[in-house]
């Protein structure tokens, strides 16, 4: 491609940028540190909080870097007296507006706005500063609290909200001194359409949006000797929890992980990938069923394309915004909700324990698992099938407060039964990944072969493009699936929910010819979680894929089906796929809720 | 749990069809709104975002942003005294008096009648025929005392 | 002393004149015409006319758009208001010429909410101007069709800023844009859109009829013309006057009757202060701002009284987004209130002129760069009155 390049001049130094680029990108590549605030690689560009300003040769003003795109040659400086005047005063206005209670914060020590107080070397208020909190906290969210005290009106979650995930949850209220974000008539957060999906919390630069805690519960149930407590991990936090302690981004911790939870208490560690492998039975039978009763009985009823619902956050964007649609979904639990069904049946008889005593944490990548598992329908196993759901950034404060450093911490297994996950289930945490986890069973299933793709990698749905579409012809079918012989199977990915809006308003339409489609609620699928530590941006979810398919590739069981440990789950409980047992623990229904308004 | 879509009840509906269905349609919306019910509802809002396929919050968002538009039941008649410099030089101070008295009310706050609410604004330009105020759409200039006392009493007995 | 009598506006005038004139040659002709007068922009920027209409004309683009900003929400302004009510046509004539010299079909008229009760009266003018045949299909059979609509404001003065217009009309909060783009790349829907004053729009007739050098005439070198000053405050006779840029405030304040005015607010709560020994400047977009807005303060007046209720203005006129704005427009107010207690020390008080400092250079838009403007005013030429108490 041919791109206009333009002549450009940063701080003396001459560069040749595309046309374009905006002077913040410029700088970066020129290795010029820009401090910014309200600007995020993933979001809309505002230029509001005014601290990345830089001057431009021949005008008045300074101008915000983030927002100013080169499209003539510009003569920049990023460092003088009327810049360091203007970016230290910006600061200063925020620094007074917020209620900087930085001890008791849970971002101390990962905020954006104390981290530019720190390089800015402030060491007072110049503006009289706010002493006490003005406005109530809402926590009457499973998953997500609001702090306004600590909002510095940067509107990333607005932008978040409206523009990255097509939810709405979030606005600016108000004008002048007075705005406010919040939410539509400034309801609780729980009482408003928003998806729990946690990508706020990932993007705030300070405290004023936090995941709701439950570690002191769980603390409470370890150390209660009655209680028998059990963790499952899921892949995602696997692949992230190591930023929180040093290790780069895309360094997977898994069995460092395992020996850590030990440590602090849990009386069992088990591999949310074998509950992946459970959902890939139950979700790639349903399919089979679903396109046998389309194809061979002519049942209109029965719906296609089926779509996964395993992202909670994408489960309750469908409840809010395709009301109508969510016959569509998989009647499949997610792998969390199926796992603490299983344990709290299954395994407590295996093992004699009264499932009452039993404690399940799920550790998750994800906000939106905490309002999942409390969920009035999770509590098909007589109890609370799944009592806690604990983000990666709480694991890591648990882990720290335990005095553990994951760096020291020796490499081991997870426990069994219901510790062996394949390679599929762990494949989940990408964008992409349950979708290769059921092509890889369902066309086994019915071809008696393997995908034909080397390694098994299926490429075409692997990748960060927002919505992705492949089509595979199956041939040579078993004899009992000849109904499916020569037909073409469409598949579609999606991740972030307005790349979900596209897919469901084609399907809405009739113009969607997939069967079955894969949606996450988080941009990169679950390792992109709202429950992942901060920051994200698209490299650093890059790298978590990288992290996660690189561990795939070496992993000895690579298919859900082949899993041993489910094999003799299905044996000696469920019987088969779709069975009655399946269908009691493991199967769920949704909840139409309200597209503009939402109450209760 | 209870769901309700309380779109499901229909309030605007005749404002509605005059409309064009895209964003920009959005102010002239909520002013028509604002004009007929004398605030905007939140099933009123829920029905827009409806309509024009927005976020609710969205459409809460850009009716906090202008003043005149109100998510509080007002009074019929909506009195807005101009406190800018030149208003505020001419005299306002009395006209705020003489008005809490004749309407037994304070800035902000809304007579027990229904009939008059009583609200400060920015520059109306005005300026050369201070102090002024609107009273809906009208505007009154080279405010008095015995002025105010007249206009307010013509509004009352209106009714 | 100046020849203050010549007038443009407030003189005569025959509707459809201009446009017919400006039908009759070629748009590119019209916009260099308007060009060469020097026009400005009389809502308080001064942003070239005819080069902005040449930044929309230059644009491709299925449709474009105009739009008469009649918003005019500045303390002390009202000579919008005057012109819409005793000459609407006259702006929507204006209006018309602009749309034929950029390509567009379509115009508007933002209308502060404020302002309903003129409402009636534009669209009476629209429908006059249709049976006239001066306004709707094929335009004096030139094949041009031009259609206006009156959009109406909700209180906001900050939708006075063009972006902020566009914002607002769009549907959105009334909140300013980072630019570029600019409005005539990317305006209302998005496609390229010219924003003129009401005034402006009213010279353009005039301007196309009479030529450049008859405008030229008018004024002074780079502000040429007439202008409308709104003239309020410790004055006999309140009003619009429209006199010659260049006029210097003492000219203005005899002819507008002040007697022996302490000081003077040129250009709106935007624009800045001035004392006695400032009243020999000339008003023009290099000498006192020529927003059009002047008030005049009587000896007897309290300067920091009047500093509060301009800094209570923009604390609540603020569209909030940008830091230095929202923030730095409510602790001058704070500031002002600590100097009226007594308890603002000279310490802070430097603060709070280098936040007008940092208000000024990195305010996101007009609103935030001029509201310190009356803050350092005062506190310059007044020092004695408001920090001495």
């Amino acid at each position: 491609m041919n791109r206009e390049m333009i002549d450009i001049r940063i701080d003396g130094k001459e560069f040749k940028v595309e046309k374009g680029t905006t002077i913040l990108e410029a700088c970066k590549m020129a290795g010029i540190n820009i401090p910014t605030l309200c600007y995020h690689p993933d979001l809309t560009v505002a230029g509001i909080c005014r601290i990345c300003v830089v001057e431009i040769e021949g005008m008045k003003t300074l101008t915000p870097a983030c927002a100013f795109q080169i499209e003539r040659p510009v003569s920049v400086k990023t460092n003088s007296p009327k810049i360091r005047k203007a970016r230290r005063i910006n600061l200063d206005l925020l620094l007074s507006e917020h209620y900087g209670d930085c001890y008791t914060c849970v971002r101390n020590g990962k905020c954006e706005l104390q981290s530019l107080a720190r390089d800015y070397g402030i060491d007072n208020y110049r503006f009289p500063s706010v002493i006490k909190p003005k406005y109530e906290i809402d926590n009457s969210s499973y998953a997500i609290v609001r702090d306004q005290n600590k909002c510095i009106s940067c509107k990333r979650c607005i932008r978040t909200c409206i523009d990255l995930q097509k939810v709405g949850a979030l606005e600016t209220f108000g004008r002048g001194h007075s705005v406010r974000i919040s939410t539509a008539l400034n309801k609780p957060i729980a009482e408003v359409i928003c998806i729990n999906c946690g990508q706020c919390i990932n993007r705030c630069p300070t405290g004023a949006l936090r995941a709701n805690d439950p570690a002191d519960f769980i603390w409470e149930a370890i150390d209660d000797p009655e209680k028998f407590v059990i963790i499952q991990t899921a892949p995602s936090p696997r692949a992230a929890i190591g930023e929180e302690f040093g290790y780069p981004p895309g360094t997977s911790v898994t069995k460092k992980l395992n020996a850590a939870l030990r440590r602090i208490g849990f009386d069992r560690v088990f591999d949310t990938n074998f509950a992946a492998d459970l959902t890939i039975m139950e979700e790639g039978s349903e399919l089979i069923e679903r396109l046998k009763k389309r194809i061979v009985e002519g049942d209109e009823i029965v719906k296609v394309p089926m779509i996964t619902s395993c992202s909670p956050g994408w489960v309750k964007f469908a409840e809010h915004y395709y009301p109508e649609h969510l016959n569509h979904l998989s009647t499949c639990k997610s792998p969390q909700q199926m796992f603490g069904a299983i344990i709290k049946t299954y395994y407590a008889r295996k093992v004699g324990i009264d499932p009452s005593k039993i404690v399940v944490v799920a550790l998750m990548p994800c906000a939106a698992k905490k309002f999942e598992c409390n969920r009035p329908e999770m509590r098909d196993s007589g109890f609370k099938d799944v009592d806690f759901g604990l983000t990666t950034r709480e694991m890591a404060t648990m882990i720290k407060e335990a005095g553990i450093d994951l760096k020291d911490m020796p490499e081991k297994d997870f426990d069994h039964p219901l510790g062996l996950g394949s390679g599929a289930g762990l494949i989940f945490g990408a964008t992409g990944g349950v979708m290769e986890a059921a092509i890889r069973t369902v066309y086994e299933i019915v071809t008696g072969k393997p995908v034909p793709f080397k390694n098994l990698e299926i490429t075409p749905i692997r990748g960060m493009e927002g919505v992705r579409e492949a089509s595979l012809t199956i041939e040579n079918t078993l004899p009992e699936y000849r109904w499916l012989e020569g037909v073409t199977l469409n598949v579609a990915v999606a991740h972030g929910t307005a790349n979900a809006k596209k897919i469901m308003d084609k399907v809405v339409k009739g113009e969607a010819d997939y069967h079955f489609i894969e949606i996450m609620a988080c941009p990169g699928g679950c390792l992109g979680g709202g429950g992942q530590p901060i920051p994200t941006t698209p490299e650093i979810r890059m790298a978590r894929a990288r992290a996660i398919y690189e561990e795939e590739k070496n992993l000895p069981v690579r298919k859900s089906h082949e899993n041993p440990e489910l094999q003799q789950l299905y044996k000696e409980f469920l019987k088969h796929p779709l069975s009655e047992v399946s269908h009691k623990l493991l199967h769920t229904h949704y909840t139409p809720r309200g597209k503009y308004f939402f109450v209760g | 749990m209870v769901n309700i879509d309380i779109c499901k009840q229909k309030e605007i509906s005749g404002i509605l069809v005059r409309f064009e269905k895209r964003r920009d349609s959005l102010l002239p919306i909520l002013i028509e709104v604002n004009r007929i019910h004398g605030f905007i509802t939140p099933i009123a809002m829920a029905e827009i975002a409806e309509f024009l396929e927005i976020p609710v919050a969205e459409v809460h968002g850009v009716v906090s942003f202008y003043h005149f538009l109100s998510t509080k039941k007002r009074g019929k008649y909506t009195v807005r005294l101009c406190k800018t410099i030149s208003c505020e030089m001419a005299g306002k101070e009395k006209i705020e008096k003489i008005l809490k008295k004749e309407l037994g009310i304070n800035f902000g706050e809304t007579t027990s009648d229904g009939l008059f609410t009583l609200e400060y604004t920015n520059c109306i330009g005005m300026c050369d025929k201070s102090p002024a105020m609107l009273v809906n759409d009208n505007v009154y200039f080279n405010l008095t005392p015995e002025k105010v006392i007249k206009v307010i009493d013509e509004l009352r007995k209106r009714d | 002393m100046k020849q203050i009598k010549k007038k443009i506006l407030f003189g005569e005038y025959v509707s459809g004149i201009g446009l017919e004139k400006a039908l009759s040659i070629k748009p590119e002709d019209v916009i260099k015409e308007i060009k060469d007068s020097g026009l400005r922009g009389r809502g308080g920027a001064g942003f070239p006319t005819g080069l902005k209409w040449e930044f929309a004309f230059k644009e491709e683009s299925d449709e474009k758009y105009v739009i008469c900003n009649a918003d005019e929400g500045e303390p002390g302004t009202f000579k919008d208001r005057k012109l819409l009510t005793e000459q609407p046509e006259k702006v929507i004539e204006g209006l018309t010429i602009a749309g034929y010299a950029i390509g567009a079909k379509r115009g508007f008229i933002y209308l502060r909410g404020e302002y309903i009760y003129i409402l009636k009266n534009i669209e009476k003018a629209i429908t006059n101007l249709k049976e006239k045949n001066l306004l709707g299909e094929n335009i004096l059979n030139s094949n041009f069709h031009f259609d206006v609509e009156v959009r109406l404001g909700a209180g906001a003065y900050v939708c006075g800023e063009e972006f902020a217009l566009i914002e607002s009309m769009n549907g959105y909060r009334g909140e300013p844009r980072n630019k570029p783009p600019f409005p005539t790349q990317k305006g209302f829907r998005d496609k390229p859109t010219v924003v003129n004053n009401v005034e402006t729009l009213c010279f353009v007739p005039y301007i196309v009829s009479k030529g450049a050098e008859w405008f030229k005439s008018f004024g002074i070198e780079g502000s040429t013309g007439t202008k409308l000053f709104s003239v309020s405050g410790d004055i006999e006779h309140p009003g619009v006057y429209e006199l010659e840029l260049g006029i210097t405030l003492n000219e203005l304040l005899e002819v507008v009757g002040a007697k022996n005015p302490k000081a003077v607010q040129v250009g709106g709560a935007a624009g800045i202060c001035v004392a006695k020994k400032d009243f020999d400047r000339p008003i023009s977009f290099q000498g006192l701002p020529p927003g059009g807005s002047i008030i005049v303060f009587g000896e007897h007046r309290d300067m920091l009284k009047v500093l509060k209720n301009f800094l209570e203005f923009f604390v609540e006129e603020s569209c909030g987004q940008c830091t230095p704005c929202r923030e730095g427009n409510y602790r001058l107010l704070e500031g002002v209130n600590m100097l009226e207690k007594g308890n603002c020390s000279y310490r802070y008080l430097r603060e709070l002129l280098t936040l007008c400092e940092v208000m000024k250079t990195s305010s996101k838009c007009g609103l935030g760069q001029t509201s310190p403007n009356c803050f350092l005013s005062i506190l310059e030429n007044f020092k004695d009155e408001v920090i001495f108490r």
